[in-house]
């Protein structure tokens, strides 16, 4: 309950009139005025430094052209603003003549602009600031982290280095989805009997999210060579690098699938054992499709995180893209090299998650529309 | 011999007693209707019958066979014990077809075209044959629970128990599965439903059994229980039900 006057607050309903005139919108159209001009500021710097870095030598016709339209575009929220003043004044007339209901009208459309105006200017703002930051003192920032020709001189061998976290996450990624899976199951089995089982799984998923990655893969690459045990001493490092993942993974996909599992109701364990279906049978067949679908998007997630874990497999002596990149920066005494890495990361990444979320609606449409 | 024969059957939640000694025998193509109101444990009783739940004591024969007590194969069981429930339940990940034929080829020892023949056929018998393809959740709630029957009956079970089987059913909807159901008793089916449709109770029924808190405490003929109630309860309940416009 929203109440101005505390010596009545709580002892009634406050209503306000329903018929009331409508706020003013004159504060908004300021502030999207202000904001539209401070945006027009920020933008101008930004540009001319940045055009200062990629053109040290000075302005053409071309570069004047591209400077300005750059800048314009960077003033399109006025429009609305000045859509908002307009529709401020429509409404503060019609409120003159007693229209509340088109003054009400008039005054939310006026709102809605000089908000639009705002959200547009804010976004544009921070993209100025960022260009600004980047582009500042001649572009140091920018030569550190983007200097296109380190990028360029950087980019096949880092690259070709790529391709080992590639194959480091897919073998990972395989093996996690069937431990995980294995894990989640030995967490359910019924009875007593299963009770060996459970808290040893419980323990292993407790253990593996505990200790940092790193540290795994660390302990796994010189350990288990160090020991000298049987098999694992012989791996190559790739390969250890992908048990390394998978031992960690593996206990936070186990307790995703268990989500999954769990979130499965009752009832349709009930309907599946009611029909004579054994107890593996009903899990295989009923439980475990539902719960996989259910728990794609954090399966995902958790890939994702597992994907850029493969950054970290350097420390076992694995020479993956992000070590070779620093061996090349550290060449040319310059980031760019390691920037390319990062770039490679999010060109990967990102349609993953975008190819997940269109495989879930497809799914859920075809759930709802019958179709088979 | 009665088909399926309970004996004093016990069953607690923790040390909440639901089930306090029932007894009750269902001959070969008898319909049994269970009335009583919400919470005397009908669910609790049928599901018992199917194993889905432990019980405390007592003992479930079925064609004579003793299914209680440990190392009961309770698939085999459920194979020849059927159950419907409120909510269907049917697979929401499988197609129509998919739900109906995955018992008779997983456990049933079907070949997967026989158990689909079949499948269509019985949802050809209810008009249902063009939603073979589709997923449960394509489907209105009395034809998703008229698949759930065919699911069940696709087992061929020797005894079908249902559990307020149109509880959750839009009215208009309640009539095709009530239809459903008299065309199984007709054809000899033996059935054990709980049931809020009294007047479903009193046309199907061969016997009628009013449960409450645990206990049978009445039971007779449809005319003996609906229209010369012995005990005070059941008078409470049927007038209450009255009262409610459900008989
Ligand atoms: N899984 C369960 N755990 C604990 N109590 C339960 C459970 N299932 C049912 N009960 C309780 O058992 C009693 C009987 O329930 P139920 O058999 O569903 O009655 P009815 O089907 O006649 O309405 C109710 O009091 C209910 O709360
Ligand atoms: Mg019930």
């Amino acid at each position: 309950m929203s109440t101005t006057n505390p010596t009545t607050a709580g002892d009634s309903l406050q209503k306000s009139s329903l018929h009331a005139p409508p706020p003013t919108v004159t504060p908004f159209t300021i502030a999207a005025v202000a904001v539209v001009a401070l945006t027009a500021a920020v933008s101008y710097y930004a540009l001319i430094w940045l055009f200062a870095y990629i053109y040290p030598n000075g302005a053409s016709g071309l570069f004047t052209a591209l400077f300005v339209a750059l800048w314009l575009a960077a003033l399109i929220p006025l429009i609305p603003a000045v859509q908002a003043m307009g529709r401020s004044q429509k409404a503060n007339a019609l409120l003159r003549s007693h229209d509340v209901v088109g003054a009400r009208h008039h005054a939310a459309l006026g709102r809605e602009a000089a908000l639009t105006s705002m959200g547009y200017s804010a976004a544009i703002l921070v993209l100025a600031t960022l260009v600004a930051f980047v582009s500042t003192k001649d572009g140091a920032i920018a030569s550190t982290f983007l200097r296109p020709a380190f990028i360029a001189q950087a980019f096949s061998d880092v690259l070709a280095a790529f391709w080992v976290n590639v194959r480091v996450a897919l073998g990972a990624e395989v093996l996690v989805l069937v431990l995980g899976l294995g894990i989640a199951i030995m967490r359910m089995l019924p009875g007593r009997a299963g009770r060996p089982l459970r808290v040893l799984a419980i323990l292993y998923t407790d253990i593996f999210r505990a200790i940092p990655g790193i540290i795994v893969l660390y302990l796994v690459g010189f350990g288990l060579s160090l020991a000298e045990v049987p098999f694992f001493k012989d791996l190559p490092p790739i390969w250890l690098a992908i048990f390394a993942l998978t031992l960690t993974y593996s206990a936070y996909v186990a307790e995703v699938y268990r989500a999954g599992l769990d979130s499965i109701h009752r009832s349709q364990w009930a309907a599946a054992r009611s029909l004579g279906l054994s107890y593996p049978q009903a899990l295989r067949t009923v439980i475990i499709p539902q719960a996989v679908r259910r728990v794609i998007p954090p399966l995902l997630n958790d890939f994702i995180g597992l994907q850029k874990d493969t950054a970290l497999i350097g420390v076992m002596g694995v020479i993956d893209a992000f070590t070779q990149s620093r061996l090349i920066g550290s060449a040319v005494f310059n980031l760019s090299p390691v920037t390319v890495v990062a770039i490679i990361f999010v060109v990967v990444t990102i349609p993953q998650s975008r190819f997940v979320d269109r495989m879930l609606e497809k799914d859920q449409a075809r759930q709802r529309s019958g179709s088979s | 011999m009665h088909f399926l024969q309970i004996r004093d059957l016990h069953k607690s939640y923790g040390s909440l007693e639901i089930l306090k000694g029932v007894t009750l025998d269902v001959a070969r193509h008898e319909v049994v209707c269970l009335i009583g109101a919400s919470g005397s444990g009908k669910s609790t009783l049928l599901r018992c019958i199917n194993a889905l739940e432990p019980i405390d004591s007592g003992t479930i024969l079925v064609n004579g066979d003793q299914v209680t007590g440990l190392g009961v194969d309770l698939n085999a069981l459920r194979r020849n014990v059927g159950i419907v429930f409120q909510s269907y339940n049917l697979f929401p990940h499988m197609s129509v077809l998919k739900n109906i034929t995955l018992a008779p080829t997983m456990v049933g020892g079907v070949s997967k075209e026989a158990a689909e023949q079949r499948a269509l056929e019985l949802l050809e018998k209810i008009g249902l044959r063009n939603k073979a393809g589709s997923f449960p959740d394509a489907l209105s709630g009395g034809q998703q629970q008229r698949v759930a029957i065919v699911r069940a009956m696709a087992m061929d079970p020797q005894v079908l128990l249902l559990d307020e089987i149109t509880a959750a059913l839009d009215p208009e909807l309640v009539g095709d599965v009530l239809e459903m159901i008299r065309e199984l008793a007709v054809d000899g089916l033996t059935m054990l439903l709980a049931t809020h449709e009294m007047g479903f109770a009193r046309e199907v029924a061969s016997q009628v059994c009013f449960l409450h808190q645990g206990k049978i405490l009445e039971r007779g003929t449809p005319q003996q229980v609906f229209e010369n109630p012995q005990e005070e309860r059941t008078q409470q309940f049927l007038s209450r039900v009255i009262q409610a416009g459900r008989l």
